[in-house]
């Protein structure tokens, strides 16, 4: 048996004991001796790390390498934590519950950069210096992943390096370098200047930035040779051929994604101007049909999982959607497998399937406007129009729905009063729809739910260069919204709801900050600040005490005007579109013109050099 | 068809819950491949029902599960195909076939054996005068505690719910009364024996183990005390 590296003391104290001792179904067990060590790192707690499903790609893609033992490794909760620090017990990995500081590799997935206290706690609680500049030839080395690093600036001096791009092209390369490197007797030094050369890998204590007067950056150039001075975004291309895994692991505890999850699809042709993801990984990469079945059969067999549900950016682009639906439900809805359909656009197809798979009565249609007007939608190349969303809910209110959840945001670039205001005109339109079916036609009242979250900006998007609201205009602006609301008919059908505000703020500083910002981050972890995207344990009086003890100005990061030639910390990064493109889409935002999708008309956004996905489809 | 399942539970998976357990298992009969039945609705769920549910950080060689299936190989090799899908400290040991009218585990459990060890560096300091003070705990004519509710307390005597009390290579070995009649948990028994000696009760101490499951098939005068296994039969 394997020896566990809490007590049971510990473990029977401490909620969900089930999150630290590993064990489950499909975990991968190897003798750690002579193998390359990496630990794989969600920064948060296990629930929500183990539904991540780039993660369990990886682990089974390292894993499949018999000279590297890949383990798991999540942030302790809040109950753990104290009790580590207290009993000065290392950090450990879930397999082999060996200490962290002790593998070769920290490989941190960074998912939302409100994660990134929980960063500096794994390394702290791991016994590993916090600054890459502080690590020694015994320390492992630390490098970060996921759409985080895409501007890994505020978090660079706690980093060795950064992979930019999916994680399936060149770890290998890079764990082949490793080696190499270390029969050679080489240092970390070497091994650092060897990685730089390896494409898609930034190693930031190899670059060196001037800032002019005005605090913007005035140079950003590397300080050795191996270091090249754009990093290019690597990604999978023939998806078909991609490594997936078969055995995803199997939590005891029930965790976010409790179920089979079948990527269909990267990337997205859609081009909405807000959204990072749907720049970052285009082209738009389908898997075939034929991949899918045989994965969805797999995947069921080997996990028992009861549930299998599609993941992508946006499922009804998905070319074989229906094959794939229609497939899914006539061969396991009848074994108890239930089939979770991601939000789709709402049409007679949809609407069809739905009423298949789930229960009518207990579930809801799914909106995403994203703006209360035509015109703001416009700005911000929401191809959703009034008149698509009035036509499904009508539909779907025949065939007797009657909830709808509405998602909107609010602070988007050139918005107004009207604009505001169309977000609780919409709701009431949708209302009005479910009351203009003959009374005895209709399922009692109708429900519409309105939410918006505050827009923040984020690299790689036309809106890069946009202002982002102070909290106070945030709140204000939702204090418009909730008292148009109250002016309406069917006031009683309709509710709002709106997130907070803080955390926009910090959210809007890391997304766009640079190095002068990892000062805050640390101190805010220094006095306490940890899991920062939960409400419960989110304590904004703490971030704001450190951005004042670091001398640190919000303001810079998110209320300022920026200019289209300023040099953006993120700028030596090619994430595959061009920054004409984008300043392009930007022109095309304020004078609220749509750009067509890809498969309407390439709109030159610069991915089609990577020479694969829809931008070459026939 | 009506199988009953005894499972043994060891080592970390001690940490796992009822009712993640209950979770593991459905998992594990879609993985091996198990014909089990599902209930009727809209979402349909395994015909699956445990005997009595283990306390988390307890660990058991006599665990109990009734499933209901369509066809069933051999008990060996339904045995096998289970183990083969099992994570390590879970064991399946039996799959008998229940007859027809076969009222479920959980309806009848009576009594359950468990042994109790010591913790290592948590051992008495001397165990002729622990073994002698035990029994002697045990040998009262009756065993009174304060049962706490939630609006009051109360006083019971749980010697009478002490079927069995010895000590054997450095164990406490207790048969008790289990189930939804009258449940008592080890942990009372041995809080009681603290009180008795003016020690604190520290549940770190002990390595619970639960051995077996009973039913009884006698009547209030005279327990038959019968394995839940016992009430069903091997496939051939």
């Amino acid at each position: 048996m394997r020896k566990l590296a809490l007590s049971d003391e510990i473990l029977l104290k401490v909620d969900k004991p089930a999150r630290y001792i590993g064990n489950e179904i499909n975990m991968v067990r190897k003798d750690p001796a002579g193998k390359t060590r990496f630990a794989m790192v969600f920064p948060d707690v296990y629930e929500i790390g183990m539904s991540h499903i780039g993660m369990q790609i990886l682990y089974d893609m390292f894993n499949r390498r018999e000279d590297v033992y890949c383990e798991r490794v999540f942030s302790p909760w809040t109950d753990l934590d104290p009790i580590m620090r207290e009993q000065q017990i290392p950090l450990f990995a879930l397999e082999s519950q060996d200490p962290i500081k002790d593998f070769d590799f920290i490989g941190i997935t960074i998912q939302y950069e409100m994660c990134y206290t929980n960063i500096l706690q794994i390394l702290d609680l791991g016994q590993i210096p916090l600054h890459a500049c502080d690590r020694t030839e015994e320390d492992p080395i630390v490098i970060g992943g996921g759409p985080c690093a895409y501007n890994p600036e505020p978090i660079a001096e706690f980093f060795d390096m950064f992979y930019i791009g999916e994680g399936e092209t060149v770890y290998y390369d890079l764990l082949d370098r490793y080696k190499e490197n270390k029969a050679a007797g080489g240092s970390r030094t070497d091994f650092l200047r060897m990685a730089a050369q390896i494409p898609g890998i930034y190693v930031p204590m190899f670059y060196d930035v001037t800032y002019k007067e005005d605090g913007t950056i005035d140079t950003f150039v590397p300080n050795c040779k191996e270091a090249p001075e754009k990093i290019t975004k690597q990604l999978v291309l023939d998806m078909d051929t991609a490594t997936y895994m078969e055995n995803p692991v199997v939590p005891y505890i029930k965790v976010t994604q409790d179920r089979v999850v079948l990527e269909i699809q990267r990337g997205c042709i859609r081009g909405c101007r807000f959204c990072q993801a749907g720049n970052i990984y285009r082209p738009l990469r389908e898997h075939s049909l034929e991949y899918l079945k045989d994965y969805a059969y797999k995947m069921l067999k080997s996990t028992g999982h009861e549930e299998i549900s599609l993941s992508s950016l946006s499922s009804s682009d998905y070319r074989h959607l229906e094959g794939l639906v229609n497939f899914l439900i006539d061969e396991f809805k009848s074994q108890g497998v239930n089939i979770s359909l991601p939000s789709l656009r709402i049409d007679a197809f949809s609407l069809d399937v739905m009423s298949k798979v789930q229960d009518i009565k207990k579930s809801s249609l799914t909106f995403a406007p994203e703006a209360g007007s035509q015109r703001l939608r416009d700005v911000i190349n929401k191809g959703l129009t009034e008149e698509s969303i009035l036509g499904g809910a009508a539909q779907a209110f025949k065939g007797g729905w009657n909830r709808v959840k509405l998602y909107f945001m609010l602070g988007l670039p050139t918005e107004t009063v009207s604009d505001m205001e169309g977000i609780a005109e919409l709701s009431e339109l949708v209302a009005e729809e479910y009351y203009s079916i003959p009374k005895e036609e209709r399922n009692g009242k109708v429900q519409v739910v309105a939410s918006s979250s505050f827009f923040v900006p984020k690299p790689f998007t036309p809106f890069q260069w946009a202002k982002m609201c102070t909290k106070d205009e945030f709140i204000e602006r939702a204090y418009i919204v909730r008292n148009k609301f109250r002016e309406m008919h069917n006031t009683k059908s309709l509710k709002y709801n709106w997130h907070e505000a803080d955390l926009t703020i910090l959210e809007g500083v890391f997304a766009r900050g640079d190095r002068r910002v990892a000062p805050v981050i640390e101190e805010a972890y220094r006095q306490g600040a940890l899991y920062d995207s939960w409400s419960e344990s989110f304590h904004n009086d703490i971030w704001m005490k450190a951005f004042d003890t670091c001398g640190v100005d919000i303001g810079f990061y998110t209320f300022r005007d920026r200019d289209i030639d300023e040099v953006f910390p993120w700028d030596f990064i090619d994430s595959g579109v061009t920054k004409d493109f984008l300043v392009r889409e930007w022109k095309n935002a304020i004078g609220e013109k749509v750009t067509p999708n890809c498969r309407q008309q390439c709109s030159g956004c610069g991915a089609r050099k990577y020479e694969g996905g829809v931008c070459f489809e026939h | 068809m009506n199988i009953r399942i005894k499972f043994a539970k060891h080592g970390s998976m001690k940490f796992i819950g009822h009712l993640d357990l209950m979770r593991y298992f459905q998992k594990c009969m879609r993985r091996a491949g198990i014909p089990i039945k599902y209930s009727e609705g809209f979402s349909p769920h395994q015909i699956m029902s445990f005997a009595a549910p283990l306390g988390v950080g307890l660990t058991s060689n006599g665990e109990y599960m009734d499933i209901e299936v369509s066809d069933s190989e051999a008990s060996s090799v339904m045995v096998q195909k289970l183990n083969d899908a099992m994570v390590e400290g879970m064991t399946v040991l039996s799959w008998r076939r229940l007859p027809d009218n076969a009222k479920n585990a959980m309806s009848i459990v009576a009594a359950a054996d468990y042994t109790v060890a010591f913790r290592e560096g948590h051992e008495p300091a001397d165990w002729d005068v622990f073994t002698k003070d035990f029994m002697a705990f045990y040998n009262q004519a009756d065993i009174t505690i304060l049962k706490k509710t939630k609006k009051s307390e109360k006083e019971i005597d749980i010697k009478p719910m002490i079927y069995d009390l010895h000590i054997e290579d450095q164990k406490i070995c207790m048969q008790v009364s289990t189930g939804s009649a009258n449940n008592l948990k080890p942990e009372l028994v041995l809080e009681a024996y603290c009180g008795s000696q003016n020690t604190a009760y520290e549940a770190i101490d002990y390595l619970i183990q639960r051995e077996e499951v009973y039913a009884d098939l006698g009547d209030e005068a005279n327990r038959k005390l019968v394995t839940l296994e016992d009430l069903g039969e091997e496939i051939e």
